[in-house]
Formats: C-alpha cells, sequence, structure tokens
C-alpha cells in the first residue's frame, strides 16, 4: 500500500472519529467553536505524530526484542502522558506564543484515546517508521476536519430551533450521525 | 495512616512500588495465559484447516511453509497427499485488507474457503461469511472456472452492494492459486477443460 | 443500607454512559451486537471493581502529585490483565472487540470514578462503586447493543429473529447508526429523568 492510499484511507474513508470512534470526547466537548477546534487539532497532530514516532521505537526496539509485547498498554499509555508533559514543558519555555494558543489543549490530549488507539493499531498493522508517522498525522488531520465542520454546524445550530429534550449530548450525537453518514459517501474511493 | 507528603523520595519511591509490584502481577498472569493463547491461536488455526480440506491425517500445521506472505498447509492421508489449505489475503478490500483460508484438491479445484480476518462493512460486505456466497466457489477449478465478479465478466454471483467485497474475495483466491500452481505443479495435475475436471473428480471420490 | 446506595448511583441516576456521558468511544463503537456490549461491559467492569479497590487501598501511599500517574499504571495493569485472559478464553470476543480493549485504560469513567470517588473512600464502598458504575455502563451497552442487533441484523445475542432474505435497516450496525442510537438513548433517559 502506497502513502496516498493511507493518507485517504485515514482522512476520510476511516476517518478516526467519524468511523473509528476514537477521540469521541474531545470532539463532542471542544467541537464548539470554529478557532478552538482549530487549537485543539494543531495540538492533536503534533502530539499523534511525536507519539506514534516514540511508540514505534519503543515496541521494536524494546518490547519485542525483550519479548514482553504484554507491556504494550502499559508502557504506551505512560510515554504518551509523559510526551505531553515534556511537550507542554518545552513549549512554555520555547515558544510562549505557540504555548498560549495550544497549551490549555495540551492536557486534554492524555485522555483522547485516539492517540493511544492509533499508536496502537500503526503496531497492529505493522506499518514502518515512516508509514506510522503519516498514518498518525493523517488520522490527526482527519481528526481536526471532523471537529472544524462539527463545530461550524453548531455555531449555525445556536441559531436554529430543535425539540427541547434533544438539547446538549442527544443532538450533537444525532449531528455527529449525519455527519459521518455524509462521510460513508468516501467509502469505495480508494480500490 | 496518614497520608504520604509529595516531597521528591516518597514520589519516587511510590511510583517505583507501584510500578514493580504491578509488573510483578502482569508478568505472573502473562505465564499463566501464554499456554492457553497459543492454544487458542494453533485450534483457530487447524480448525479452518480441517473446515476447509477433506479428510486428512498428518499434521499440516507442523509443515506449514510461507512462500511470498502466504501459508500453504499440505494435508495428506496415508503418505497420500489430500490438498493444500492456504492461508491467502487480499488489500483490494473495502476497509483495506483481509484474509481468507482456501483448500485446494491437488489439481487445483477449490475444495472450501472460509474468512479468518475481515474489517468489511457489517451486514453487507460481511455477507461473504455467508453460505450463500462461499458455496459457490466449492468444487470449482480457477484454470477454467472465471473467478471474477459478473460485472466484470467473470462467473461468480457478488453479494448485492457489496461487489467490492466479493472482488477481493476473489482476488484473495486467485492470489493463493496462482501461488499453488507455481509451486505444487510438480503434484498438480493441470485440468484444461470441463471433460478432466469431471475425470479428476471422479479420480479423487475413487480415492476417498 | 447506607452501602447500597454506592451501589445503585451508577445505575440510573449518575448512569456513566446515559448522565455522565463518559466512555463515549467504546459505547458507540462495540454496540454493533448485543453480545460485545456485554463483552465489553464485563471486561470494562471487571478493570472498574479492581482498580477501585487497590486505589482506596493504596490511597495512602500514594502522594497527591504523583497520583494520577499512580492511578494509570494500576489501571493500565488491570487492563493489560483483561486483555491477556480474553486474549486467553474467548479469542472470539476479543477478536470482535479488537483495540477498545486495551483502549479501556484511557476510558474516561475509570479514571474518573479513581479521582472523583476511589481516592476518598474506604475500599468496601469503592468496591461497589465500581461494580454500580460498571453494571450502568454493561446494561445501557448491551441494551444498545440490542437495538442495533434487532433493527440492523434482524438478530439478538445472535439469534435471528427474521428469515434470512428479510431486509434489515442496516444502517444501525454501521457508524451513523450508532450516533443516532446513542443520541436517542440519552433524550429517552433526559425525559425519563425530568418526569420524576
Amino acid at each position: 500500500m502506497d502513502y496516498i492510499n493511507i493518507i485517504i484511507l485515514a482522512l476520510f474513508v476511516n476517518n478516526v472519529v467519524l468511523a473509528q470512534f476514537l477521540g469521541i470526547c474531545p470532539f463532542l466537548g471542544v467541537s464548539s467553536k470554529v478557532e478552538t477546534s482549530l487549537g485543539m487539532g494543531a495540538a492533536v497532530i503534533f502530539v499523534m505524530a511525536l507519539a506514534n514516532f516514540v511508540t514505534y521505537m519503543i515496541y521494536f526496539f524494546i518490547l519485542k526484542p525483550l519479548n514482553i509485547e504484554f507491556m504494550q498498554t502499559i508502557s504506551f499509555i505512560l510515554v504518551i502522558a509523559f510526551l505531553v508533559q515534556v511537550v507542554e514543558l518545552i513549549l512554555k519555555k520555547a515558544a510562549p506564543s505557540l504555548y498560549q494558543a495550544l497549551g490549555i489543549y495540551l492536557p486534554l490530549i492524555t485522555t483522547n484515546c485516539a492517540v493511544l488507539g492509533i499508536a496502537i493499531l500503526a503496531v497492529k498493522e505493522n506499518y514502518n517508521m515512516v508509514m506510522s508517522v503519516v498514518y498518525a498525522s493523517a488520522i490527526a488531520v482527519g481528526f481536526t476536519i471532523a471537529l472544524i465542520l462539527m463545530a461550524g454546524i453548531r455555531e449555525q445550530m445556536e441559531n436554529t430551533g430543535y425539540p427541547k429534550g434533544m438539547k446538549g449530548f442527544p443532538i450533537s450525537l444525532i449531528t455527529a450521525g449525519l455527519l459521518s453518514l455524509a462521510f460513508m459517501g468516501f467509502s469505495g474511493l480508494v480500490k | 495512616m496518614a497520608k504520604l507528603e509529595s516531597n521528591l523520595k516518597n514520589m519516587v519511591l511510590s511510583l517505583v512500588l507501584i510500578s514493580m509490584g504491578m509488573s510483578a502481577a502482569l508478568g505472573y498472569v502473562y505465564v499463566l495465559t501464554k499456554g492457553p493463547i497459543e492454544k487458542a491461536n494453533k485450534e483457530k488455526e487447524v480448525e479452518a484447516v480441517k473446515m476447509v480440506l477433506p479428510d486428512f491425517d498428518n499434521d499440516p500445521v507442523k509443515d506449514m511453509k510461507e512462500i511470498d506472505g502466504l501459508f500453504f498447509y499440505p494435508a495428506s492421508k496415508g503418505g497420500q497427499t489430500v490438498g493444500y489449505a492456504v492461508n491467502t489475503f487480499t488489500d483490494k478490500a473495502f476497509s483495506g485488507k483481509f484474509t481468507l483460508m482456501v483448500g485446494f484438491l491437488p489439481d487445483g479445484t477449490i475444495n472450501k474457503s472460509m474468512v479468518l480476518d475481515q474489517k468489511e462493512t457489517p451486514g453487507l460486505g460481511t455477507k461473504m461469511k455467508e453460505p450463500k456466497f462461499y458455496k459457490q466457489f466449492e468444487g470449482k477449478n480457477p484454470a477454467i472456472f472465471k473467478m471474477m465478479v459478473k460485472k466484470d465478466g467473470g462467473e461468480v454471483d457478488a453479494i448485492s452492494a457489496a461487489t467490492i467485497s466479493s472482488r477481493a474475495y476473489c482476488d484473495a483466491i486467485n492470489k493463493a492459486y496462482q501461488l499453488f500452481m507455481k509451486e505444487f505443479k510438480k503434484d498438480a495435475q493441470i485440468v484444461k477443460d470441463s471433460t478432466s475436471l469431471v475425470n479428476v473428480n471422479e479420480t479423487n471420490k475413487k480415492e476417498d | 443500607m447506607g452501602n447500597m446506595r454506592y451501589l445503585l448511583n451508577g445505575l440510573w441516576k449518575e448512569n456513566p454512559t446515559l448522565v455522565l456521558v463518559l466512555g463515549t468511544c467504546p459505547t458507540l463503537a462495540v454496540t454493533t451486537a448485543a453480545m460485545n456490549g456485554l463483552g465489553m461491559g464485563a471486561a470494562t467492569t471487571f478493570v472498574l471493581v479492581f482498580s477501585n479497590l487497590f486505589i482506596a487501598l493504596l490511597k495512602n501511599l500514594i502522594p497527591d502529585k504523583v497520583r494520577i500517574a499512580a492511578f494509570v499504571v494500576i489501571i493500565a495493569s488491570f487492563v493489560t490483565i483483561v486483555d491477556l485472559t480474553m486474549k486467553a478464553f474467548t479469542p472470539g470476543l476479543y477478536a470482535a472487540l479488537g483495540v477498545f480493549i486495551p483502549l479501556i485504560v484511557v476510558n474516561c469513567i475509570i479514571l474518573g470514578r479513581a479521582e472523583a470517588f476511589a481516592q476518598k473512600n474506604k475500599p468496601i464502598p469503592a468496591i461497589l462503586d465500581g461494580i454500580g458504575m460498571g453494571i450502568g455502563f454493561t446494561l445501557a451497552l448491551t441494551i444498545m447493543g440490542a437495538v442495533r442487533e434487532i433493527l440492523g441484523n434482524g438478530s439478538i445475542f445472535d439469534i435471528k429473529l427474521v428469515s434470512e432474505s428479510t431486509k434489515t435497516i442496516i444502517i444501525f450496525i454501521l457508524p451513523p447508526g450508532a450516533f443516532f442510537t446513542y443520541g436517542y438513548f440519552i433524550a429517552i433517559k433526559n425525559r425519563l429523568s425530568a418526569n420524576k
């Protein structure tokens, strides 16, 4: 499989939020404004690509040689949590303006199951290092697209009427369902 | 007992102790489950091989050979080869990749086939697990049976609304067949037309 | 009786799926069939009960500043235990749930309960809270799974309810169906609670 395929699959066909159900929490929690969605998306792209690089190293250079693949979950989650902290610290020191923009989203990423999920999936699919990082970046861009689309719809929705009982999560979920339906149209895009 | 203070010594000590305790527990569970996991994996393999082949009395898993990413399981009965099970895959599926097991008789005729692992759309592509679809391959020889869906000019009835999955199924079997013919041609009688196929089938029956 | 309220709390009043809306990823992803919902629920309950118990037991040994890291280690260990056990004894279910078994570790319900309940309470209430929350989660997942399986596949727990040729509403076992079903479930729960 070539890179173009991986990217298109990750962006649209197997969209991380709308088809694979990873990272639903930030999707429903953050995506009420287009602007914040952009910030969150940028932070996720950065962390995901980095996390996949690091977890690849750990899996193939530590866990596999030692034959302790079963420690995968525990080591990956710790590494991701650690990574987020380090990124936060470095950004704070080295790029305060970027930190201002992304800072508040970083702690949220640890609990974003997409980061861990994609790291595990990349190992499971046996991607090589470059592929793994490309895959993670594409997935994260897909995440951002879903987030922004959702935020756009939500901003409009504030001005429309819908049944009171649907307020909050129900209407968000139904909207996500319709988006997901639309994204199903992409399936079969890659042969 | 009072709560430990958050000083460096306590923090490091407590984390190290918890990690060590948990790792020990994990190691123990790993050792306990290692056997059953291997057994479960092997059983799945043997089960699949048994499903797609006629009766055999050897251990095909032991004699398994990997050729170009496909796995060949030779089966024999009383020293006589009765067929080969092939673990094959396709990456032309709707959701990327799926694997299936297909059993060939020595002449290349398909005995049976079954899906091992797939991520196709539930309710559409997953219909390839239903007899209505996979039965149509049984007893067909790819040398004379056009292993393509009807839309592409073949003889395979595609699952409605899941042409890509059906096409991928054919692709996986074709891949297995091509490689099987290349590698095991010497033991295989090549079928050229339907009359010889009937003959071969009859000889097989006699051997049973 | 005093302790029973911990158990009941998770079932309805603070149902993790329908009221707290935590653990949304597995809820949406695995409820394509009732059996998957039940399996996921059981696995999560196991982790929840044991991590609650251990955290309640060890809470005084864990300095505040590193508590999250310690919790994550404990939770991840139990998740791995479930992972290995399911791989060994229920390979079919394990394959169906896929990546969502290791992902129990980031299920917000578990860390949420550790943080909000287990670290402030004694072991017995912590276990009961875990069981209550776990059963609440399992019930919600199983019922959602059942609804989606009946509508989308015409079967329940793999038992066919309609003939092979009957057309079912496939959309319910596809991704959009997950969102729709979940949305309506919360709406219905809100409606029922509002009536009281």
